[in-house]
């Protein structure tokens, strides 16, 4: 039973004419149909009693890839990733690796391997005994374990900690022995599992960009499961993004961000305005959309839009739109009046929520570019809240 | 911040620890006692012990008990190590009600009906009763305590372990060898203690399994001890309680020692 | 993948039921025999030979004459009812000793804490008869006690050989199995509670009463069906401590076992006792599952 793999046609063609996010374009197997991906899933079901973990999932993930599955918690995105080590048994479909389905084989028989989020180091082995540990199991001789182990430990930074037990080690470095353990026996992929939960924020930003360089520095193919958006945006070369046991999307970070496949992924990743609304007109390049509550009129890129009379969502990100104590310019398409609710100060940035004149409460964050502000904006001012035709997306869904 | 004790919870325990020792310091300070009698105290004597030296019938007894303790707390070692993984990690299998049943009945069945059945079920098969049907016995009885011990170990152990090992390429066997049984190795080591010493202790079960040529320590204390308090059995129970006090003051010892090694090297 | 762990249970499952489920049904068997049919060395008399015939007279052979003998006997109800009080008498009095006891543990500090429950650990290790039997020099009458009543110039007591003295050697031996759940209780439970409560305005005493004991309940459950289960059916104590006034039901079956040489009517008593402790036992092993759930 095989189907053709089911990656969404890409949105980048929209993406591509309106410049979105400008970064990491070279790479991507995923719009080469002449490539063939290093895992396919095909149809994937599982279930736990009568709860679906995970529903029809087809995925394919390219050779030198970097993939993240985003989710929240118990959305199947562990489940998925076991299914592929060998934890998890299928109930439907099935997991090819490099062409060969690997139904039947025990996970000590899989060519990938794990880092799980405890971590799960042995406690009665040291540093060394650790990393040393699969390259036994693959028979290899004694000097050539050495070799291997003092190359992993100076890839991981940890020479000098060799000889110590995992309990005398810090959140860190007990991440970083899990790594070097996973990836000492050249597996053709490595797994994740929210590698970075247990670590406090500065320590996992700075582990993040170490993840990343490593993962060049080795040619692997990482697959990362994380619960954080920050976290994959950083460093996934292409997300997908579960929820409850099925795939919404799959994108490039920006893809996912910018031009989200509907409301779910536009709402889990960043904050974002979502207005109901009902489409008037389309003149090619705009359309004509009004609020359902405000009657406000929106002009926005048509792209995607349905015809005239459809309802739509019109979704605005916070950092997209402006605000200001004086009305806009008469040329700004869109502008909303209303007034300050509530301001939220982050340093970097400042959170603006505007109370519109229908009770509607739009969220507006603006970079705090300048030390001093002349008129700084307060409670229960009344402002002007805009935003450019390409900063809103059309959701269908 | 943990209140300390109060004067309640202070004399509470002085009595209770009193209740619980007093006789046990009693029986040990009676051995050394060259009166017979319990109340007199004629002067400081280790006859008593001499004395046991030449009481072969004690001696054979207590050979008997040791052999037995030694080969049924290994057996139920064995196997209650495999019923403990088969609870902790067997998933539902089939007749796993059944199972997890007649591995907790032991701990709660009144020795009397245990050693009641056991006794019926040598007679049918015929077996001759003694050293082996005795240590059959104390096999089943002590197997329950051992799965008990080693599975409260294994639920607390990281499953993930030995994901880790398979996942590393060690077959599910070898993860277990390798992975598994050293991190519950204390568990499987005190579950066989707990297992010899209660073979060790177990008067009721034994009378009723055994039969002649195979009599027991504790058996044949407690024929002595139906007489009446005797010096001689006050120094046998001395040196039992010697021994075991022993064993549990080095294992926790070891413990300590163990936990404090790696708190120093982690210090380093 | 991991299934195969169930094979695990294959060979200690084969040994318990043959070594422990297989003696069992044997007993029921017995217990429905006739003495003369009976009589050891006895042998299981299904004549197989004679195929679905012989199975009919084996069943035909069976009858409740030993429980009709039970029911018409005095001494055995009383023997149960006076085992059921023991048994309840003696849970009650090791958990007004043993609460405090653990209380107090769990108040100290963690080091002493360690110790004090190595030290109520340590008496479960060494030999039940053995301390059974210490209480004998102490309780007989011209054992310690009664030397140290006549010292305070106390009349004697006569202990040794009554209810009393099995009462004592019940709540003695059977304590550690109430500390233990009890302190594993009590240990667990956040301090914070207690200063939340007293935050609250709840006194000390009352602070204990609302929240630190309804907290520890299933401690005070599992240490009393410990304690209650096997006191039920105790031989050691009655037997070396008890007088004839000391009617417990472990001693009647071994006396009816080794002294009256009926082996149908012992089975038959050893049955009913079972029944009698089917609930308890079954309550205790709920209890134990719902720990093991909390648990994990």
């Amino acid at each position: 039973m095989s189907r053709p793999p089911t990656v969404k046609p890409p949105r980048s063609e929209a993406g591509r004419r309106l410049n979105i996010g400008a970064v990491r374009s070279s790479f991507a197997p995923w719009n080469d149909p002449d490539a063939t991906p290093l895992v396919r899933f095909e149809g994937v079901t599982k279930r736990f009693g009568d709860q679906t973990a995970v529903r029809d999932v087809s995925l394919d993930i390219y050779p030198g890839e970097f993939f993240a599955l985003l989710g929240p918690s118990g959305c199947g995105k562990t489940t998925l990733m076991r299914m592929l080590a060998g934890f998890e048994s299928l109930d439907a479909g099935r997991i090819t690796l490099a062409g060969e389905d690997l139904a039947g084989a025990p996970p000590h028989r899989r060519p990938v391997n794990m880092m799980f989020q405890s971590y799960a180091l042995f406690p009665h082995m040291t540093v060394e005994q650790n990393i040393a540990f699969g390259l036994k199991q693959d028979g290899m001789d004694r000097k050539a374990i050495d070799a291997r182990v003092a190359e992993m430990l100076a890839l991981v930074k940890l020479e000098a900690f060799a000889r110590r037990k995992p309990d005398q080690l810090s959140g860190g470095q007990k991440q970083r022995v899990a790594l070097a353990r996973a990836v000492a026996r050249k597996p053709t992929m490595l797994l994740l599992d929210e590698p970075l939960g247990a670590l406090d924020k500065k320590l996992r930003e700075e582990t993040q960009f170490e993840l990343m360089d490593l993962q060049v520095q080795l040619g692997m193919t990482f697959l990362i499961v994380t619960h954080d958006q920050e976290e994959a945006m950083v460093m996934a070369d292409r997300i997908a993004v579960m929820r409850e046991g099925e795939i919404v999307q799959i994108g490039r970070p920006e893809e996912v961000y910018e031009s989200p496949a509907n409301r779910y992924v536009a709402a889990f990743l960043g904050d974002v305005n979502l207005f109901e609304t009902t489409v008037e007109a389309i003149a090619h390049p705009m359309a004509h959309l009004t609020a359902t509550e405000t009657d406000a009129g929106f002009y926005v890129l048509d792209d995607d839009c349905p015809a005239a009379g459809a309802t739509v969502w019109l979704a605005v990100r916070p950092e997209k739109m402006r605000i200001s104590l004086d009305p806009p310019s008469a040329d700004v398409k869109n502008v909303l009046a209303g007034e300050i609710w509530d301001i939220g100060y982050t340093g970097d940035w400042t959170n603006y929520i505007v109370e519109l004149p229908g009770g509607t409460l739009v969220r507006v964050a603006r970079a705090n570019d300048r030390r001093v502000v002349e008129r700084p904006i307060d409670w229960d001012d009344k402002v002007w809240v805009s935003f450019d035709p390409d900063a809103g997306v059309v959701l269908t869904s | 911040m943990r209140r300390g004790p109060s004067w309640f919870n202070l004399v509470s325990l002085t009595v209770g620890f009193a209740f619980l020792y007093l006789p046990i310091v009693l029986l040990v300070a009676w051995s050394f006692n060259a009166s017979r009698l319990v109340t007199v105290w004629g002067g400081f004597s280790t006859k008593w012990y001499v004395a046991l030296l030449s009481d072969q019938q004690l001696l054979d007894a207590a050979w008997v008990t040791l052999r037995v303790g030694l080969l049924s707390a290994t057996v139920a070692t064995v196997l209650g190590t495999l019923a403990a993984i088969a609870l902790a990690r067997g998933g539902r299998f089939r007749g796993h009600t059944l199972f997890s049943g007649m591995i907790y009945a032991p701990l709660v069945m009144p020795e009397v009906i245990m050693g009641l059945a056991l006794l019926l079920l040598f007679v049918a098969l015929r077996f001759d009763r003694g050293f082996w049907t005795v240590t059959l016995a104390h096999t089943t009885l002590t197997l329950s305590y051992v799965a008990v011990v080693v599975h409260s170990r294994l639920i607390t152990f990281d499953r993930a372990l030995e994901e880790a090992a398979q996942d590393l390429g060690a077959t599910p066997a070898r993860a277990f060898m390798s992975v598994t049984l050293p991190n519950i190795f204390p568990a499987v080591l005190a579950g066989w203690m707990l297992a010899f010493t209660l073979s060790l202790d177990d008067l009721v079960i034994a009378s009723f399994a055994s039969g002649p040529g195979a009599t027991t320590l504790p058996m044949r204390i407690y024929s002595q001890v139906r007489l009446g308090v005797t010096p001689e059995i006050n120094a046998v129970c001395t040196i039992l309680i010697a021994i075991v006090a022993t064993g549990v003051i080095i294992w926790s010892l070891a413990m300590k020692w163990r936990s404090a090694g790696a708190a120093r090297q982690a210090l380093a | 993948m991991n299934r195969p762990r169930g094979r695990a249970a294959l060979l200690p499952g084969l040994w318990l039921a043959i070594f422990f489920a297989l003696p069992f049904l044997l007993v029921l068997r017995l217990s429905l025999s006739d003495t003369a049919l009976a009589i050891p060395p006895y042998a299981p008399q299904i004549d197989w030979s004679q195929g679905l015939a012989g199975l009919k007279a084996f069943f035909a052979g069976l009858d409740l004459e030993k429980y009709r003998q039970l029911g018409e006997d005095r001494l055995y109800l009383d023997a149960y009812l006076s085992s059921l009080r023991f048994a309840a008498a003696g849970t009650g009095l090791a958990l007004l000793v043993g609460y405090p006891m653990a209380y107090g543990m769990a108040r100290c500090r963690p080091g002493l804490r360690s110790l004090l429950l190595m030290l109520v650990i340590l008496p479960f290790w060494t030999s039940f008869l053995i301390r059974v039997y210490a209480w004998i020099g102490i309780l007989k009458p011209q054992g310690l006690l009664n030397a140290f009543l006549g010292l305070l110039g106390l009349e004697p007591l006569t202990l040794l050989y009554t209810p009393t003295a099995v009462q004592i050697g019940l709540v003695y031996s059977y304590l550690p199995f109430m500390v233990l759940p009890l302190y594993a209780a009590l240990e667990r439970q956040d301090q914070t509670l207690l200063e939340a409560a007293a935050d609250l305005g709840a006194s000390p005493l009352k602070s204990f009463w609302q929240v630190t004991f309804p907290l520890s309940l299933p401690g005070v459950i599992a240490g009393c069906l410990l304690c209650f289960i096997p006191m039920v059916g105790e031989f050691v104590i009655p037997d070396l401590l008890g007088g004839p006034g000391s009617l417990m039901i472990g001693r009647s079956i071994w006396m009816e076992f080794f002294a009256n040489r009926d082996w149908p009517f012992a089975s038959a008593v050893a049955v009913v006792l079972l029944v009698t402790l089917i609930a308890p036992i079954l309550l205790y092993q709920r209890q134990q599952a719902k720990a093991l759930e909390a648990a994990t």
